[in-house]
């Protein structure tokens, strides 16, 4: 049983040292540091509260500031040194990336799948929140839909490598095809057309995702602006595409957005179906192939796509600096 | 609303209809995936699993092996070919039919049942649809008997031995060894091949790995909606900035320290690398959840005396409870399904690693074509969040909604 005894004993020792922290970090302020009482206690207690947000936000600061803000400065410094690290190259990892046939494929690859996927997802996501709103049996057909989410990219890329399988007896894709006397094809070796294959299975796994938001909100659209169309003689599509979908649109760009992170995260698609070959490689699965063999390309990548996803990053915040105010 | 102009359209059966394909196309690959899970692997290789519940035509190879007798010049075996040696557990049944024969095991089916055919040491063989068959020859034939092959229908075989095999790593001949040499099945499990040792590491990676970022986020969301400080809207930008950083960028510098400092590619390494990168979500959907409490219910607390440490978990962490479980779900899932982090944070092979690795590395590679293995694998692999999912989806969604959309 030693491994999932192991697995208890991390366990409690990773989750117990969280939650000690928390509780004896705020006793100690205000039983040793600081105590409410004696002479001082007023002055006291107004000065464990100006340390208090501090006391409860440091994990939260540490962790995001290590994890996420160093290596945004790291990264940058790391791909201005050459594979060992040792020596300044400047520029010369960005020069080699662009000069690498192999990355300008994946660049534009990756800048496919940012046109192509938020887009369908979007779409089909909101298609499917107007088809299923007023079906009985709406409810059963959006978990169908939902239920990739819960896949992993992995799974869902073994799922869908039956489907596209060469052998008839395996892919029903060829087994249609061939059932209607084509050859059968290995579907993700045709060059260019692949990537869209694989596009498919993130769609699948995402459209859940954009239906759910967006069927709410659909949901929140007030009745009497629809009413009101109804009675003008709108027909449904009016409705849908003239009154619906402007109401809504704020939503539909944060869908979109979401979906465009994702995709320029998506990594494990690629690697389980292709590995990169077939002219499928993508900005992240390139990014693998250097990764542990030379840090200084591998961190010229990671800094790109930082590049490429900067402007939603940028739009991101100022969207939720104007929802404060 | 269709029908408050009166008229109950024909729109809503295309609409029914149109969903329901839209259903059928999402459900296909996993149906396909389940039902190959179960199938026999002689079975996956030639009919594909929309034919599951059909029989298909197998090919099997036995030799001639009851006693020969002496006919005037000629030895002659004879019997049924379903009870020879090395077939009959596989024809229990009983109503059994052969559609072709073979002599040789490049064509198995060269001769239709029935037909009689010269065989090598010039006497001849039949087989017939019903299993019986003679075989003569002019020399004595050996105890062995002569090698036969045939084609005979198989009805749908759906057993658990994929999962037997993928758990344990041990196909059923090896499985039936050490369980003849006192193991148990439960024994078997902790072998180093099997996927359930990676099952279990997954389980380790996960469940400090959701909890802890909920737990971190959840202070830090409170002081970010209810506690007054400087640098307060700042901090809030930071989070939604950081919403976005792709988990790239955090890899090559993050390993190197992690191995400065000695953890290395270690379970506690992956932990805090997955709560650094679950955070930003984490803390902006609790937050966003908690601005929405209500305020008298916070100030009169206060009024009443109460800490802020008592506040939260008295009275904020109870309330969020929805926002709490789709964030644990949210971060569960994505944590149970994660490669990325677990091939960079985690040593690529042996004791620690995950199951997405395992598949994608090691299973992938070593047995492509074994497709019963691979289904069953990601079966595997997927059984847990489908669980949580369903059995929580209501909680997802309601918090998904709450953090997101105003």
């Amino acid at each position: 049983m030693s491994p999932v005894l192991q697995g208890i004993i991390t366990i409690v020792v990773g989750v117990g040292g969280c939650v000690g922290y928390f509780y004896f970090a705020n006793l100690f302020l205000d039983k040793v540091l600081f105590p409410a009482k004696g002479t001082n206690a007023g002055r006291n207690i107004n000065r464990a509260n100006m340390i208090r947000p501090w006391v409860f936000l440091f994990p939260a600061i540490f962790a995001l500031g290590l994890y996420l803000m160093y290596p945004v400065v790291g990264s940058f410094f790391r791909s201005m040194y050459d594979r060992a690290g040792t020596e300044f190259v400047g520029a010369g990892n960005y020069v080699r990336l662009f000069n690498n046939p192999d990355f300008r494929q994946a660049f534009l690859n990756n800048i496919l799948w940012a046109l192509v996927v938020p887009a369908v997802t979007t779409f089909m996501g909101l298609l499917i929140a107007q088809l299923t709103d007023r079906l009985k049996w709406g409810n059963i057909a959006k978990s169908i839909i939902f239920m990739p989410m819960a896949i992993s990219f992995v799974g869902a890329s073994l799922i869908w490598k039956f489907v596209y399988a060469q052998d008839p007896d395996l892919g029903i894709i060829n087994a249609i095809a061939t059932s209607f006397g084509a050859d059968p094809v290995d579907p993700l070796q045709i060059p260019f057309w692949n990537n869209f294959l694989l596009m498919v299975i993130l769609i699948w796994i995402q459209t859940g995702f954009s239906m759910v938001i967006l069927s709410a909100a659909l949901r929140g659209v007030p009745e009497e602006t629809i009413e009101a169309a109804i009675i003008d003689g709108a027909n449904p599509f009016q409705v849908f595409f003239k009154i619906k979908v402007p109401q809504i649109i704020g939503t539909i760009v944060v869908v979109w957005t979401t979906i465009t992170i994702l995709v320029l995260k998506v990594f494990d698609i690629v690697y389980t179906m292709t590995g990169g070959n077939y002219g499928t490689e993508i900005l992240p699965s390139f990014m693998m192939d250097f990764m542990f063999r030379d840090d200084g390309q591998a961190t010229a990548v990671a800094f790109v796509i930082m590049l490429v996803v900067l402007p939603v990053m940028i739009w991101n915040i100022v969207q939720a600096r104007k929802e404060m105010r | 609303m269709d029908n408050i102009a009166g008229r109950k359209s024909g729109l809503s059966i295309v609409t029914n209809v149109a969903v329901f394909i839209i259903v059928i196309l999402w459900l296909i690959p996993t149906v396909g995936l389940f039902v190959s899970s179960f199938r026999d692997r002689d079975q996956i290789s030639v009919s594909g699993w929309w034919e599951a519940p059909f029989s298909v035509e197998l090919t099997y190879r036995t030799r001639a092996d009851d006693t020969p007798t002496r006919d005037g010049d000629l030895y002659v075996a004879q019997g049924n070919i379903f009870e020879t040696g090395e077939v009959q557990d596989q024809f229990t049944s009983g109503a059994n039919s052969i559609a072709a024969f073979g002599l040789v095991g490049r064509e198995p089916g060269a001769y239709a049942a029935g037909e009689t055919v010269d065989n090598r040491d010039g006497g001849t063989v039949v087989v017939n649809a019903d299993g019986s068959y003679v075989y003569t020859s002019p020399e004595p034939i050996d105890e062995r008997g002569p090698r036969l092959y045939f084609l005979a229908e198989s009805p749908p075989d759906f057993t658990m031995d994929n999962y037997a095999q993928v758990l344990t790593g041990l196909d059923e001949d090896e499985r039936a060894q050490e369980i003849a040499s006192g193991a148990t099945f439960g024994d078997l499990l902790f072998e180093e091949a099997g996927i359930f040792r990676n099952f279990i590491n997954t389980l380790t990676v996960t469940i400090p790995a959701t909890i802890i970022p909920i737990l971190i986020a959840a202070f830090a969301a409170y002081a970010l909606a209810w506690m007054d400080f400087p640098g307060r809207g700042f901090l809030i930008a930071c989070v939604v900035g950081l919403l976005v950083v792709p988990l790239q960028l955090a890899l090559v510098p993050l390993l190197n320290l992690h191995n400065q400092i000695g953890i290395g590619q270690s379970f506690l390494g992956i932990w805090l690398a997955h709560t650094g990168f679950g955070l930003p979500l984490a803390i902006y959907l609790l937050r966003n959840y908690m601005v929405g409490l209500p305020r008298d219910i916070i100030e009169s607390a206060k009024v009443d005396g109460a800490t802020d440490f008592q506040i939260f978990t008295k009275i904020i962490l109870p309330l969020s409870f929805p926002a709490l479980a789709s964030f644990a779900i949210f971060q569960f899932l994505w944590t149970w399904n994660d490669l990325l982090v677990a091939k960079v944070f985690l040593p690529s092979t042996g004791d620690a690693q995950v199951m997405t690795v395992k598949i994608a590395d090691d299973l992938l590679g070593s047995r492509g074509g074994d497709w019963g293995i691979l289904a069953t694998a990601a079966f595997v692999s997927i059984a847990i969040p489908l669980i949580v999912f369903f059995s929580m989806q209501r909680y997802l969604v309601r918090g998904l909604l709450a953090g997101s959309v105003k």
